[in-house]
């Protein structure tokens, strides 16, 4: 028993109600949501070594027994995502401190935003499925707020389609779980998963498997559910599209990976549904990514083709393509993040986002210039840096089991992925300056030190594979064999 | 020429305390019988809407000086503070202590940390009716 893994959840919720008290006050709310950022990043650190050394952690909330009662379950998997999601939140913090404005952080912006971290860090470290669904309605409740909060015409447009989707996806949560509900009688993920085991390969499993991959899609945008993504991600400002692109589409990729390798993992249908989404995920943001002239839709689509990534080696199923998925969700969160504040920062300067309108930046900002240039390659996977060790791990065991098709699909995307971040970066950065060259330098130090660190530690995480190795082969190893969660779970 | 509403203000004067009285009675029943804090809050907002029909909102506010955001955010203070106070005792989030207290004028009665939980509930519900009440009865 041990209350530590509640911890990244309570931290910003008391934060967020705390800062209720003080909406007036810019300062003391700036104060205490960075010391709070800052501690959050400390205890799941700790957190995630805790689980390192001793296994897995878990709680059962009012201390009633497994089944009957709420079970948070702390696995390598969600340690590492909200050690990772507690840094992207204090990137995206520090960088709202100084681009946000006041208007917004008077009608509580920072409390709104440590509601949305509630929600993700709960949706990751949950054990229950109806849980599950709560913390995704508080994450998605904070996210409505967040896009229309500002209430510009292309934010109120957006968050009217954003909220239409949701709110469906949503009923349909709630649907598939009361189907699985009366099938199996459970609520807790563990149990769940022995009942379905008992229950054997029942149709009307296979019905509920690929009604959650439905809903799971529509959060996480996979191929023909994806239409609402580029579209809402384009209106808010950018601190708030980092963090929506670095953690709100991930935390349904997670409850695809979670669902699928402890409910359903025997089910060969929906795996070879999954990986055909998955190809076809891809194929559509590869054709978006290529096909506009726009920095902001550029790397939103990105997004789509990173989440078909990790969900084709899902879908292969090996330990290795798992341990590939693993390793290539955590670089994505953390480089998208860094993307979305580089770009916040170009569209800024050249006051457009628009591709062709811009040129030269690399003269006046040589930085920023160069930290987009790394994190561009970091992107598209050059080998000494973060997203070379995932792609490599799920094309190899994708060959290893024959799809060759998809494998095949994988590499050549990071090819046009290379190609739509480079056309970035030699549009806005190389060529004459256009659109501000009377004006004079505006200073981005203090905007770019957030997507730098972030930068760095996508550069280390690439060159320190080797060391992160083991820690991301025990995440994979629990995925699986949901037995070592099941045993942990109801400790039998 | 002005509409003078002298009986529904009265009527009002009467009936409020009525629903308050209810409202708090459904609250501390929650226990044992059907009622709870989300109905008691929701029938507590429910008594000043009906102040809100009889008089204007700047009445309202006189007679009740409360900021509602602010009562949001102590109802939340409460809840989660109910479930942290589990964590010093050393017990997991939420763990609930109970014991029974005999009172003057009510017998044996049960005092159970979950009413605080349930006080939050109630204080959250009121917060959150009256803000989206009055924010869409100011603007215009």
């Amino acid at each position: 028993m041990s209350n530590l893994l509640i911890m990244p959840i309570l931290i910003p919720l008391f934060t967020g109600i705390i800062l209720i008290f003080f909406a007036n006050s810019i300062k003391v709310q700036r104060y205490i949501s960075g010391f709070s950022a800052l501690l959050a990043i400390a205890v799941s650190a700790v957190l995630a070594t805790q689980v390192y050394n001793d296994g897995i952690q878990t709680m059962n909330v009012s201390n009633w027994e497994a089944p009957f009662g709420i079970t948070l379950v702390s696995d390598m998997l969600s340690a590492l995502l909200v050690l990772t999601t507690s840094v992207i939140a204090a990137a995206c913090l520090f960088y709202s401190f100084r681009s946000i404005g006041e208007d917004r952080e008077k009608f509580y912006y920072y409390s709104i935003f440590n509601f949305l971290i509630v929600g993700v860090n709960g949706a990751f470290t949950t054990g229950d499925i109806f849980n599950l669904f709560v913390f995704f309605e508080v994450m998605l409740m904070a996210s409505y707020v967040l896009l229309v909060l500002g209430g510009t015409k292309i934010q109120l447009r957006e968050s009217i389609k954003y909220i239409l989707v949701n709110v469906i996806s949503s009923a349909l949560f709630v649907i598939s779980v009361a189907f699985l509900y009366s099938v199996v009688g459970t609520l807790n993920m563990a149990h769940i998963s022995v009942r379905i085991a008992e229950a054997g390969n029942h149709g009307i499993l296979t019905v509920i498997a690929v009604l959650f991959l439905i809903v799971f899609g529509l959060k996480g945008a996979i191929f023909p559910l994806y239409f609402w993504l580029p579209g809402s991600y384009y209106a808010p400002p950018a601190p708030v599209m980092a963090l929506f692109g670095a953690l709100l589409t991930k935390v349904g990729v997670y409850s695809i990976i979670r669902t699928y390798t402890l409910f359903f993992p025997h089910d060969i249908f929906t795996h070879d549904l999954l990986q055909v989404l998955s190809i076809l995920t891809i194929v559509a943001g590869v054709i978006g990514a290529i096909a506009f002239n726009d920095i902001k839709k550029i790397i939103i689509y990105n997004i789509i083709i990173a989440v078909g990534v990790i969900l084709f080696g899902v879908s292969i199923m090996t330990k290795e393509s798992m341990t590939g998925s693993v390793f290539y969700l955590i670089h994505d969160m953390v480089i998208k993040a860094a993307l979305f504040l580089i770009i916040g920062i170009i569209a800024k300067l050249a006051g457009t986002a628009d591709l062709r309108k811009m040129g030269g930046l690399i003269n006046k900002y040589p930085g920023l210039g160069w930290t987009f240039f790394i994190a561009a390659l970091a992107l598209a996977g050059i080998p000494p840096l973060s997203g070379f060790v995932g792609k490599l791990l799920i094309v190899r065991s994708g060959f290893e089991s024959a799809s060759f098709w998809g494998s095949g699909i994988v590499l050549m995307s990071s090819l046009f992925v290379l190609f739509s971040v480079m056309k970035i970066f030699m549009g806005a950065f190389w060529g004459s300056e256009r659109a501000f060259k009377d004006e004079e330098k505006v200073p981005v130090k203090g905007l770019l030190a957030a997507p730098a660190i972030l930068t760095a530690i996508a550069v280390l995480y690439g060159l320190g594979t080797e060391a992160i190795y083991p820690v991301i082969s025990l995440a994979a190893e629990t995925l699986t064999n949901p037995d070592i969660y099941i045993n942990a779970v109801l400790k039998e | 020429m002005k509409t003078n509403d002298i009986i529904l203000q009265t009527v009002t004067k009467v009936t409020l305390f009525v629903i308050i009285l209810f409202s708090i009675y459904l609250f501390f029943t929650g226990h044992y019988h059907p009622g709870g804090g989300f109905i008691g809050g929701l029938m507590s907002s429910g008594a000043i809407v009906l102040l809100l029909l009889a008089y204007d909102i700047k009445t309202v506010t006189a007679i009740l000086p409360v900021d509602y955001k602010k009562m949001i955010g102590a109802g939340l203070l409460f809840s989660a503070g109910t479930g942290t106070g589990a964590l010093i005792a050393g017990k997991p989030f939420l763990t609930h202590a109970y014991t029974y207290v005999s009172l003057p004028l009510l017998g044996k009665t049960s005092l159970h940390t979950a009413v605080l939980f349930d006080t939050g509930v109630f204080l959250v519900v009121i917060g959150v009716t009256m803000t989206i009440i009055q924010t869409i009865g100011e603007s215009e």
